[in-house]
């Protein structure tokens, strides 16, 4: 096996860990605590007085739920190691199916949050870097403190009221197309992009100093061809990890967001399966949501070659 | 690995070493308001939070309403007022959990050492990789709805970073000449880890629960904004800005407002941590 395979192996099983974590910890939380499935269904049939005993222990052997805890756990893991977290307590049919069928919805959102983040990180970080007015750098090197302290639900409300309600550009609700997607995208974006923008400033500002750049002042380069052309492109893979770091936090947050805009998608299915004490709709969506971290991650890893020559796996596969 | 709360950075103005700068003092006054609404509501407003009166539903913000009035009539500035009590109390309990839960973790796994301190980092590895609001939504999925359920959620999903710090503090204190001495003069282990080891290592972490003050409002009004929190007609700031929903295209006050306040809370605690984090670093 080459260095590179060895690599994307290791990594691998790595990213199998944190989805094995994700199943235990919401195993653990879910099916130990004081609830189980079957005291939820009863309980949410309004009186539990009517269901008999004997109707009840049924429903527990039904779950598998009379059996000793570790038995239960390597039950439930065997099976989902096959994509089967059991059936939905309140939709009906396969958990998986539900999440499958939410899934793409999201990751369109979660991916062009990415490209907004992106793109709104490094432009400020930019114009911050290039701006001569102190002033002016004051306010755009605090501005992504300030983002990330704005509760996110407010952040769309108040885009929602500007944006749909005032100017009519976009609708405020719904799935239909592209145009729904741009102010929740925007919304969710507002705290990977502050961060983004919070490193590559640093970054930049470290570049700037680097011995190439005296190197390219001194062979006459303008000073915008410096920081876009040279500095920006060393500076800018860590704010990329950053974003692939940060997926996991853009799919929680489409929780929220998607509630806001009354889209559907993974994180509506989660709210309404919070709501509802779906365990297993819950569960899924975890690991789920853990599977897709894991997943980017890796492409993200992958991809770094590609950006900054520098770095191989061959080398970091060898150290 | 980053979560979802992500690291929080604070807009503190460069001043001159050893004195706090105005952005400070504004803050900590912002805090301590807003800690006097949520302990004696009633002296900072005269109207009745939840009773409506529907003579003067949905008034624009005036002279009489200074954050208007909702759909039954009702002050808001009032519900903000009273709203405190339920998100600072919920927020502190969640901080409170998160801290003391965190701190013994890791003050056992850093002094005791061995398999035990490597079991236990593992668990909060796995803990931090997973976003905050997923292993609170979680839990508020076994334990049911209601604010001090909400305030529990938030507090576990803490305990991770919190171990992770103290941990880290206690190695670096363990080393030090004085628990050196402590033990060759045979103090009883217990004694050291809490009477020496502990007033030492606590300062990053009273650091981090300011920052995570902040960042347990966010949590708490998210949470009660999706509906696992609060119940109306009780106000909350999260529930605040979700009833207000209805009405975005009509009554702008009454998601603006108290959207502004929760964001006003969590940057005054952002800029208290980070001059707290600075400080400690130019002394240490």
């Amino acid at each position: 096996m080459g260095a590179p395979a060895r690599y994307v192996a290791g990594r691998l099983a790595q990213g199998a860990v944190v989805i094995w974590a994700a199943f235990t910890v919401t195993f653990v939380i879910l099916y130990l605590l004081p609830s189980d499935p079957v005291s939820i269904m009863l309980s949410q049939g309004g009186d539990s007085t009517g269901v008999s005993e004997e109707a009840e222990s049924r429903l527990r052997a039904e779950f598998g739920l009379d059996q000793p805890v570790l038995v239960q756990y390597a039950t439930a893991l065997w099976r989902a190691l096959h994509g089967d977290f059991g059936d939905s307590i309140t939709l009906g049919g396969a958990v998986i199916g539900h999440i499958l069928q939410a899934l793409p919805q999201t990751v369109l959102l979660t991916a062009v949050t990415a490209v907004i983040a992106v793109a709104g990180g490094v432009g400020l970080a930019v114009a911050a870097s290039a701006t001569r007015s102190r002033t002016l750098r004051r306010v755009l090197t605090n501005l992504p403190s300030v983002a990330v302290s704005l509760p996110s639900f407010w952040v769309g409300m108040v885009l929602i009221q500007l944006f749909s309600f005032r100017l009519h550009l976009f609708p405020a609700l719904g799935n239909g197309g592209f145009a729904t997607l741009v102010l929740p995208a925007v919304t969710l974006a507002v705290p990977t992009g502050a961060v983004v923008a919070q490193v590559l400033y640093n970054n930049l500002s470290g570049a700037l100093r680097q011995a190439f750049v005296e190197v390219l002042r001194a062979k006459g380069l303008s000073e915008r061809r410096i920081l876009l052309g040279h500095a920006l492109r060393v500076a800018v893979l860590p704010a990329l990890t950053l974003v692939g770091m940060n997926i996991a936090a853009m799919l929680a947050g489409a929780i929220v967001i998607e509630t806001v805009f009354g889209r559907s998608g993974l994180g509506r299915l989660t709210e309404a399966a919070v709501s509802e004490q779906d365990i297993p709709l819950v569960q899924g969506v975890v690991v789920v949501s853990a599977a897709v971290f894991v997943l980017v991650n890796l492409v993200v890893d992958l991809l770094y070659p590609l950006v900054d020559p520098r770095i191989s796996h061959r080398a970091t596969a060898a150290s | 690995m980053t979560t979802d709360t992500l690291p929080a950075v604070a807009a503190v103005p460069r001043t001159r070493r050893g004195t706090l700068g105005a952005g400070f003092w504004i803050s900590v006054a912002l805090i301590a308001l807003f800690l006097s609404w949520a302990l004696f509501p009633a002296l900072f407003t005269g109207h009745d939070p939840i009773a409506s009166a529907p003579a003067q539903r949905l008034q624009a913000p005036g002279a009489a309403h200074p954050f208007g009035t909702d759909q039954l009539g009702r002050d808001l500035y009032a519900r903000v007022v009273y709203g405190a009590g339920a998100s600072i109390r919920a927020t502190v309990v969640a901080v409170l959990v998160g801290m003391t839960a965190g701190t013994l973790i890791g003050l056992v796994s850093g002094f005791v050492g061995g398999w035990l301190d490597a079991v236990l980092m593992r668990v909060v590895d796995v803990l931090l990789a997973i976003p905050a609001l997923l292993i609170s939504l979680t839990i508020v999925t076994a334990l049911g709805f209601g604010v001090v359920k909400v305030a529990l959620a938030v507090g576990v999903a803490a305990i991770a970073g919190f171990a992770r710090v103290m941990r880290a503090e206690v190695l670096r204190v363990r080393t030090s000449a004085f628990v050196e001495a402590a033990l060759a003069c045979g103090v009883r282990r217990r004694t050291i880890a809490l009477r020496t080891v502990l007033p030492h290592a606590i300062g990053s972490v009273l650091v981090l629960a300011a920052l995570e003050f902040g960042t347990a409002i966010l949590a708490v009004s998210a949470l009660s904004f999706l509906g696992f929190g609060a119940v109306p007609p009780n106000p909350e700031w999260g529930l605040l800005v979700a009833d207000g929903r209805t009405f975005l295209a009509s009554a702008w006050w009454l998601t603006t407002i108290p959207g502004l306040v929760i964001a006003l809370a969590v940057t005054a605690a952002n800029v208290i941590s980070r001059t707290f984090k600075d400080r400690s670093e130019v002394h240490g």
